[in-house]
């Protein structure tokens, strides 16, 4: 039993379905697609390119809404929430981390990791505790006047994971947060989200291509072929579909 | 977000691509310019106009006539008209001047008193007419710009002479202040009968000299010679006017009608605080039984007349705030192209719509107040630019110096805030566009 099943659901979706009208066909990016993720667990969502993993995620992040079934979070349906009440949830509950990691180029990395408070309407004057605070877990406290072209992509990936949990939320979405990184880089970054998952207690939902990542920091893996759920495996469990790994 | 947030970002938005935004906001400042400076032009022309009138003392004045005098100058009546009952003729005298300085807010009444006399200077005789000046025209304008000074006194013996009249007398006008002329009038003596009947009431007509100082030498007439004691040429304390008693053509007719005892004024002054007081007091001469007339309505049509002007100096200004509000859409719409991302971004960490919304219009707005109060600065530098060159222009003309533009608070006031107000119009479109972005759409935005 993972630990998320004795503190209860973090993520539930019910038969949820994303289809797209594209001309005179329909698109079935995410289709019919029911599965359960306990709080505090590290999820591996591993699929390969366009089998619906990123509209998954988006889905669960409130971006985007289904055209079918229910995403619950914390027991809140997130398709009747409104526009406000979503902008709400993603910026209390949810911390996104991205492949080309999103920092903006015009900001410092304080500035960067200070955005999601400023959205938040958090006090003025806690804002640089909570900043400096965000920016020591993830080791660049020294960086805080540089730009983000100044920066490795590591840096970059880390100061987007700084950004993503600087507003303490309970889960943690992350899309292929190595996808840009070699691989020892792509490691340390791993390492990152996991000391977090376990020591804050984050709910970790990770997209990912490398089957080796999932097996070896995430603690059950959903695998995803054409818009379904195919497989719902353990780490290194040998029934994980195999045509789906990089 | 809060107010310091969006608007810090804001600034930060704009100053990254601060060429495009600078000339964006300059096309603001250009455009609020021509607005500021058609429309301080329209201001200046008024506040100049107004001057001059009020200087010319017409505009807080009602002339108050015999009622007897205004039927004469309206014609016969009709025999057997019903429409209009016989009028109640109060004689225009020294009680009538009395009661009518104690209604409200008059400042002073006096008569016109204006008598054809001949000036000698230098031995030779120049038939005039002179005028008395009432001791209040020293602080009203009406003298201002004029060489020398005004009267000491309200009973001085002295003279200030109109310009054209003072080149008749010299060939070097201005060396004629400090010197001496002799008026030459025909006083006015009453006498009564011996028998008392009063058809024996009369005066007699003695020759009579002053000698007077001229002090000083007005350019144009005061009063614009309408009413009072314009079209004269020889100015002369008021007060003293009276005291000469000289002869005018009113004296005639008083002789015909039988009062030569009582002598009555042809017509009074009677001098207001202000213009808005005017009607008022127009209505409560008209109750004491005399006639009236101001220039209320044709204050009424100066001012639709410069509104006009101001609305259609506004329209022509406005044009150019109008085209540069199509370049905030072009900056913002260009902005929204160039952020997607990152509005995907900002969705994605918690921004709402609104917040997006609220981010653009905060950028529009700041363009509109920098451009804004840019604007203003340089249409007041239009104006005073256009001020300079027109009274260069007049000096060559040998006019006295004029202001043609005033910016008042209100103008620069209301303009920063159109400005604004406009920029957050034209930020309408773009700011809507980016709210409703998708975010999902947004980040996948390479």
């Amino acid at each position: 039993m993972v630990r998320g099943e004795e503190n209860g659901t973090a993520i539930r979706a019910e038969g949820v379905s994303r289809h797209y009208q594209m001309g005179g066909s329909v698109i079935r990016a995410v289709d019919d697609v029911s599965l359960s993720i306990a709080t505090g667990e590290f999820v591996a969502l591993l699929g390969s390119s366009g089998s619906g993993k990123s509209t998954l995620l988006n889905l669960i992040a409130g971006l985007d809404r289904p055209t079918g079934g229910s995403v619950f979070v914390q027991n809140r349906n997130l398709s009747v929430l409104d526009t406000h009440e979503l902008a709400q949830y993603r910026s209390a509950t949810v911390g996104m981390v991205f492949q080309s990691f999103n920092l903006l180029p015009r900001m410092t990395l304080e500035e960067n990791v200070e955005l999601p408070l400023r959205l938040a309407e958090f006090p003025r004057n806690e804002r640089k505790a909570r900043v400096d605070e965000a920016l020591k877990h993830v080791h660049l406290e020294r960086r805080l006047n540089h730009r983000p072209n100044e920066l490795s992509g590591g840096e970059q990936q880390r100061a987007a994971i700084a950004r993503a949990l600087v507003n303490r939320p309970s889960i943690l979405l992350a899309d292929e947060p190595t996808g840009n990184l070699d691989s020892s880089t792509g490691e340390e970054v791993m390492h990152l989200l996991k000391s977090f998952n376990e020591s804050l207690g984050v709910t970790v939902v990770m997209i990912t291509h490398e089957r080796s990542l999932a097996n070896r920091f995430a603690q059950r893996i959903l695998t995803l072929a054409d818009g379904k759920l195919i497989a719902e495996t353990m780490p290194d469990d040998p029934r994980t579909p195999a045509g789906v790994l990089r | 977000m809060k107010i310091g947030d969006l608007t810090e970002l804001a600034l930060r938005n704009l100053r990254e691509a601060l060429l495009r935004n600078s000339l964006t906001t300059l096309g603001v400042c250009v455009g609020v310019a021509s607005l500021v400076a058609m429309l301080s032009l329209g201001v200046g022309l008024q506040q100049f106009a107004s001057k001059r009138l009020e200087n010319s003392g017409l505009f807080n004045a009602v002339f108050v006539y015999s009622q007897s005098d205004m039927q004469e100058f309206r014609g016969p009546r009709r025999t057997g008209s019903a429409a209009t009952p016989p009028l109640e003729s109060r004689p225009l005298d020294e009680s009538a001047r009395r009661d009518l300085s104690r209604l409200p807010n008059v400042t002073e009444v006096y008569p016109q008193v204006r008598f054809m006399t001949e000036v000698r200077f230098a031995d030779n005789p120049y038939p005039t007419s002179v005028a008395g000046v009432p001791d209040s025209a020293r602080s009203d304008g009406a003298f201002d710009g004029m060489q020398g000074r005004f009267f000491s006194g309200p009973n001085a013996n002295e003279a200030i002479l109109q310009s054209d009249f003072a080149k008749e007398l010299s060939n070097s006008p201005s060396s004629l202040i400090g010197k001496d002329l002799v008026l030459r009038y025909a006083e006015r003596q009453s006498f009564s009968s011996t028998n008392g009947s009063s058809a024996d009431v009369g005066f007699s007509v003695v020759p009579h000299e002053k000698q007077l100082r001229i002090i000083g030498i007005v350019d144009t007439e005061p009063e614009g010679g309408f009413g009072g004691f314009g079209r004269s040429r020889v100015f002369i304390p008021l007060a003293l006017a009276e005291h000469l008693s000289a002869t005018d053509v009113s004296d005639l007719r008083e002789l015909v009608n039988g009062n030569g005892a009582n002598r009555a004024y042809s017509s009074l002054t009677v001098r207001l605080k202000s213009a808005t007081d005017v009607q008022n007091a127009e209505n409560a001469i008209k109750n004491m039984g005399f006639a009236t007339f101001s220039l209320l309505d044709t204050t009424k049509n100066l001012r639709l007349f410069f509104t006009v002007i101001d609305l259609l100096l506004g329209i022509f200004g406005s044009l150019a705030l109008a085209v540069a509000t199509l370049g905030i859409v072009n900056t913002l719409v260009m902005a929204i192209l160039e952020r997607r991302r990152e509005i995907g971004v900002f969705k994605a960490l918690g921004a709402d719509d609104r917040d997006v919304r609220q981010l653009f219009f905060a950028e529009a707005g700041v363009m509109g107040l920098i451009g804004g109060i840019g604007g203003v600065f340089l249409g007041w530098l239009i104006g005073r630019a256009l001020t300079l060159g027109t009274n260069i222009y007049l000096a060559r003309q040998s006019f006295p110096p004029v202001k043609i533009s005033a910016v008042p608070l209100w103008l620069a006031v209301g303009a920063i805030a159109f400005a604004v107000g406009v920029s957050l119009i034209a930020g309408l479109y773009p700011a809507t566009r980016a709210a409703r972005l998708n975010p999902v759409e947004a980040l996948r935005y390479e």
